[in-house]
């Protein structure tokens, strides 16, 4: 698949933010005022940014508040409704830490679990696409939540419970790829079940149906990153979860704090950039290509 | 609405016939001259008559060559279109409700009006049948000619998909699948129609029509294809490349 780098910015972005504000829901760190002010800015910008970036792949984002309305079939729908839910549960509640000192533990846990339920209908998005083998499993969602949760960790200074789940997170990434490989030839779908044509021999691709490129070629046979992939997935790995867990490991320091933020970020970027360079989508069979 | 229809009153689509189609794309032309020219937003293409051209269609012919065990290799023209599913992905996954099933004839299409053009739809279609116009920005597919088939200014036989009515081989049949005793579903009966892909659980309505048995001859197998010479990306693509390989 195309690795669009708004979708990349947007799920990146937008999933530290709603891991943060999942964290700050549930009073991890317990701020007020003008410490909690500073939390839910970083937070609101994490994630309203990464919404605003995803506009920008639509071809008419003129018409995008249309899409609150199929929540009853479609998770790019449910990802919409939940992030505008949770975003403005979370603002009722951050109001209330800032300006008036207090916690309504109900509307945070409320907040919490509706920023969490933001990251899994984005996850669902794609784990639902039958056609993209490698994402269609479970262990997509998984991907995303615990890349949200141990990244909000990260963020909201919970050195311990950053210290479990970025391992979490590397192990379900590890997985991912592992079973991302073997996932297209799983699924059954070749050129022969493409074709309808395989029980007369082997079926090759003779001739492209036109000379130049064109939107599904380039949207959705997209090569050149799975060239590299071992390397970057050691580079997303290292960036991700080795390098923020060895930083904070070492005595505490805001410095260190931030290059670990700042480490964990450019690795899940990686990793994100991989997910969709090396998923391969079965229209591609048709073009005699993976 | 994106929900699917639990069954519709009929299921319009095509059947086309793979032993009798000569792959001489005048489907491709005259369904992007029709649905250019008609209601819905054109059919733009991108850099026409530049070094990269580029543009949208919603009728492919791809060819394959078939190699069995024993004997010569075959050569197939594939036309590719909407299959209209039973089960279309491309509506339950579109969050505006542009996209839709009808109930009365089974045709799956796009409110341009209310498409954002995010994209999902054509990646949860299996057979690339969607394309996102550049232009307009909007979502294009078949329409199995919904604007000819009832249209009574139109004569009788041309109330029927552009592409049908133009094939110079009669390769391409239109009619109601749904009804066992249509000329199209007995012609599936008879020549053994296939569903593409029935493993993504689409449920397509269109079927294809296998290449009849081939005389037999004595020859030798042909020879292996030679690998590309140069894939070599360029621009940033191609930046990345290299800086990874120095790694």
């Amino acid at each position: 698949m195309h690795p669009a780098p708004s979708v990349i910015l947007f799920t990146t972005l937008s999933g530290l933010g709603f891991g943060l504000l999942f964290w700050l829901g549930l009073g991890l760190p317990a701020v007020t005022g003008r410490t909690a002010f500073v939390f839910f800015t970083i937070a609101y910008l994490l994630a309203v940014g990464g919404l605003a970036a995803s506009s920008f792949h639509l071809g008419r984002p003129d018409r995008a508040w249309r899409a609150f309305s199929q929540w009853k079939t479609s998770w790019l729908s449910r990802e919409a409704c939940c992030a505008v839910l949770a975003l403005l549960t979370m603002a009722a509640y951050g109001a209330a830490l800032v300006f008036a000192q207090t916690r309504l533990p109900l509307l945070g846990a409320l907040g919490a679990v509706l920023s969490l339920g933001t990251v899994l209908t984005t996850a669902m998005i794609y784990t639902q696409l039958r056609t993209v083998p490698r994402w269609h499993q479970p262990l997509t969602p998984a991907l995303f939540l615990s890349l949200s949760l141990a990244g909000g960790a990260l963020l909201a200074g919970q050195t311990d419970l950053a210290l479990w789940l970025l391992p979490l997170a590397g192990a379900i990434l590890i997985a991912h790829w592992q079973l991302g490989d073997s996932a297209l030839a799983r699924s059954g779908t070749t050129l022969a079940s493409a074709t309808g044509l395989g029980h007369i021999g082997h079926v090759r691709a003779f001739e492209p149906p036109h000379t130049g490129p064109n939107y599904l070629m380039r949207e959705m046979v997209f090569v050149v990153g799975r060239k590299h992939a071992l390397k970057l997935r050691t580079i997303a790995l290292c960036l991700g979860i080795v390098l923020p867990v060895a930083l904070l490991l070492l005595p505490f320091s805001h410095l260190l704090g931030a290059l670990a933020v700042l480490s964990h970020l450019a690795g899940v970027a990686t990793a994100r950039w991989l997910f969709f360079a090396e998923a391969e989508h079965v229209v591609g069979l048709y073009y005699g290509k993976r | 609405m994106t929900q699917l229809p639990d069954r519709t009153d009929r299921k319009l689509g095509l059947v086309i016939d793979l032993d009798t189609c000569v792959g001489c794309h005048a489907c491709v032309i005259s369904c992007k001259g029709w649905n250019t020219e008609n209601e819905s937003a054109p059919l733009s293409d991108q850099d026409a008559y530049g070094t990269a051209p580029s543009g949208t269609f919603l009728n492919r012919v791809h060819s394959y060559e078939i190699q069995p065990d024993t004997g010569p290799a075959q050569l197939v023209h594939f036309p590719k279109s909407c299959l209209h599913c039973e089960d279309a992905p491309c509506v339950t996954v579109c969050p505006t409700g542009a996209s839709y099933k009808r109930v009365e004839d089974g045709i799956v299409l796009v409110n341009e009006d209310h498409c954002i053009g995010c994209g999902l739809c054509a990646w949860s279609c299996p057979y690339g049948a969607r394309e996102l116009d550049l232009a307009a920005g909007v979502m294009k597919k078949c329409t199995l000619c919904v604007d000819r088939i009832y249209n009574t200014h139109l004569d009788e036989e041309d109330r029927v998909p552009a592409c049908v009515r133009t094939c110079p081989a009669g390769a391409r049949h239109f009619g109601d699948l749904g009804d066992p005793d249509s000329d199209v579903s007995r012609l599936v009966a008879e020549r053994g129609g296939a569903e593409l892909m029935p493993e993504q659980g689409t449920r397509p309505v269109n079927r294809y029509l296998p290449p009849r048995p081939r005389d037999q001859w004595q020859a030798d197998p042909a020879p292996a294809a030679l690998a590309p010479v140069a894939d070599t990306p360029t621009g940033f693509p191609g930046w990345l490349d290299k800086a990874l390989e120095k790694l």
